[in-house]
């Protein structure tokens, strides 16, 4: 009996076999980016990164440098309305976070960029889990991963300088008019000196989901109960920890959890464009951080914080910078915890040290 | 002897079902993780159900090819393509079985919750630690890659049964229902 009814000869059965066989191959090899190197891969992005940091096995291969840290929300039901999601509802939801500063290089100075990030992770009580990274300024310099690796390709820094190219910057800069309100901050911004004093926004758009099923963009920030800001002390490369642990020997640090809706034709899916300060916003509950771990022995140095990952209730909007940020999270976590394992072909990764 | 020349109706429907699932599954893991765009979330969406449905579908298939013997292969076939035939087909066994339980004790290792549809969840079959997770998020990636060249080398010595040798090995998987032999029809 015979299989396939060809009228081929031999070879050309053999040659439609190997045929198929090599167009699986190729088309494999295009989907998974071996064969697609103009497409911005995780990887080609976290290489860069990794590049302008220098490598420094262990650490995230962004926002290297901070400090484990971990309290609680208590949540005050006054979002309930506008989500199901258990952690808006009034009572307690244990935190593990993160405060860190930008850049690759867990070394770099306190005092050399203007801007602190906070990650949380809220565990809820039914294993619910949100994660969040967020922000000290205002809006992000572009709207797409692509722009994203324009700048960090244009930031890479000069052998003989250890600093960016000027020009080229300045050509990333001028190609790029989105980034004009970030630049804008960017020009009045000066480092701070406590992580606690800082605001923190979620930059990107999401969306809360009601108990109808309705959706309401919203973007959310952590506001600082402490009032004392103060510019970072000149001369000190290492300030924000302590400042952080001197804080927290007096008492727990707060900030308010502020969700602001948008209105219709704001920019849901833009994190470059701010929204206009008027619109409508509700304070869901309290932050309080009341311990801090160094990053190196902390709950904190294991967690992916993975903007995506979101309980019932809270869903991503069609930023295309969250995609990116949990496609570039995931190989970053993937770098520093295979470093951790000693996996074959890593880079020896310090153990017990600040991590 | 009719008997043993086709697989079980159940296995080749179980065998076509899956084969679109998996060399969907592989491509989709793949690609996922090699992109930055929307293309990542929503692969990884699939990703997780499409596992766990490979994973129940293959355990129902084991129990069938344990139950229900294969056809012989044809006699004159050299032990060489005997004993890969054997040892590929049970390590594509032991694949569909493993993949999606790595992955899934991945996630765990992670710290991450195992999302399949909405706010349905997987329990943790894994401790959260990471450099547990580190091992088995590589061993996943290399395992993938095995079974994607072990799917490559199953579909080849697919077409060589059906397209060179024409020994019948390739129709006693093919969807088709078999042709009644000959003589119940006359008359």
């Amino acid at each position: 009996m015979h299989d396939i009814r060809l009228s081929l000869d031999r070879a050309a059965r053999w040659t439609l076999l190997g045929g198929l066989a090599l167009t699986t191959v190729a088309a494999f090899g295009y989907v998974g980016g071996w064969l697609a190197p103009r497409r911005l891969t995780p990887q080609r992005l976290v290489d860069t990164l990794q590049h302008n940091g220098g490598l420094h096995p262990g650490y995230r291969r962004n926002h290297a440098k901070g400090v484990c840290v971990a309290g609680w929300f208590e949540g005050n039901g006054v979002a309930s309305p506008y989500s199901t999601a258990a952690v808006f509802a009034r009572g307690r939801t244990p935190v593990v976070g993160r405060f860190a500063i930008p850049g690759g290089n867990p070394y770099a100075p306190d005092g050399g960029v203007p801007i602190r990030s906070m990650a949380l992770r809220f565990n809820g009580m039914d294993g619910e889990q949100w994660r969040t990274g967020m922000n000290a300024m205002p809006v992000f310099p572009v709207s797409t991963p692509q722009a994203f690796y324009q700048q960090a390709l244009a930031g890479r820094p000069e052998p003989a300088t250890g600093k960016p190219d000027p020009a080229r910057l300045a050509a990333f800069f001028a190609a790029h008019p989105e980034t004009a309100a970030f630049r804008a901050w960017a020009k009045q911004a000066r480092p701070s000196a406590s992580y606690a004093t800082e605001r923190y926004n979620s930059i990107n758009a999401f969306y809360l989901v009601d108990g109808n099923g309705t959706r309401h963009a919203v973007r959310w920030a952590m506001l600082p109960l402490a009032h004392d800001a103060a510019p970072g002390p000149a001369g000190d490369h290492d300030y924000l920890a302590r400042d952080l642990q001197q804080r927290l020997a007096q008492g727990p640090q707060r900030w308010t959890l502020r969700i602001t809706f948008a209105a219709p034709g704001d920019a849901v899916d833009d994190a470059a464009q701010a929204w206009p300060a008027n619109r409508r916003s509700i304070d869901a509950g309290v932050l309080v951080i009341d311990r801090t771990q160094p990053q190196g022995s902390g709950p904190c140095r294991d967690i992916n914080y993975d903007p995506t990952v979101l309980p019932g209730g809270i869903e991503p909007s069609a930023d295309p910078l969250l995609a990116a940020r949990s496609a570039a999270y995931a190989d970053s976590f993937l770098r520093r915890t295979a470093e951790q394992a000693h996996l074959p072909g890593t880079a020896p990764a310090a153990t017990g040290t600040a991590r | 002897m009719n008997k043993t020349t086709t697989f079980h109706p159940l296995a080749r429907l179980l065998h076509w079902t899956m084969a679109a699932m998996i060399v969907a599954m592989l491509f989709i893991g793949a690609g996922m993780v090699a992109t930055v765009s929307q293309k990542h979330t929503w692969l990884l969406t699939i990703h997780k159900p499409l596992g766990i449905a490979i994973l129940l579908l293959a355990i129902a298939r084991l129990a069938l090819r344990l139950r229900h013997r294969p056809p012989p292969l044809p006699a004159d076939l050299p032990l060489w393509q005997r004993l890969a035939a054997l040892a590929s087909h049970w390590l594509l066994y032991g694949l569909m079985l493993a993949l999606p339980l790595i992955g899934w004790a991945m996630l765990c290792a992670g710290g991450y919750p195992v999302l399949l549809a909405g706010t349905l969840r997987l329990p943790p079959i894994a401790p959260e630690n990471a450099l547990l997770f580190a091992w088995l998020r590589e061993t996943h990636h290399y395992l993938a890659w095995l079974l994607f060249l072990t799917f490559v080398a199953h579909l080849s010595a697919g077409l060589y049964h059906g397209l060179i040798r024409r020994d019948g090995v390739l129709a006693a998987m093919w969807p088709r229902r078999p042709r009644a032999p000959v003589p119940t029809t006359d008359g």
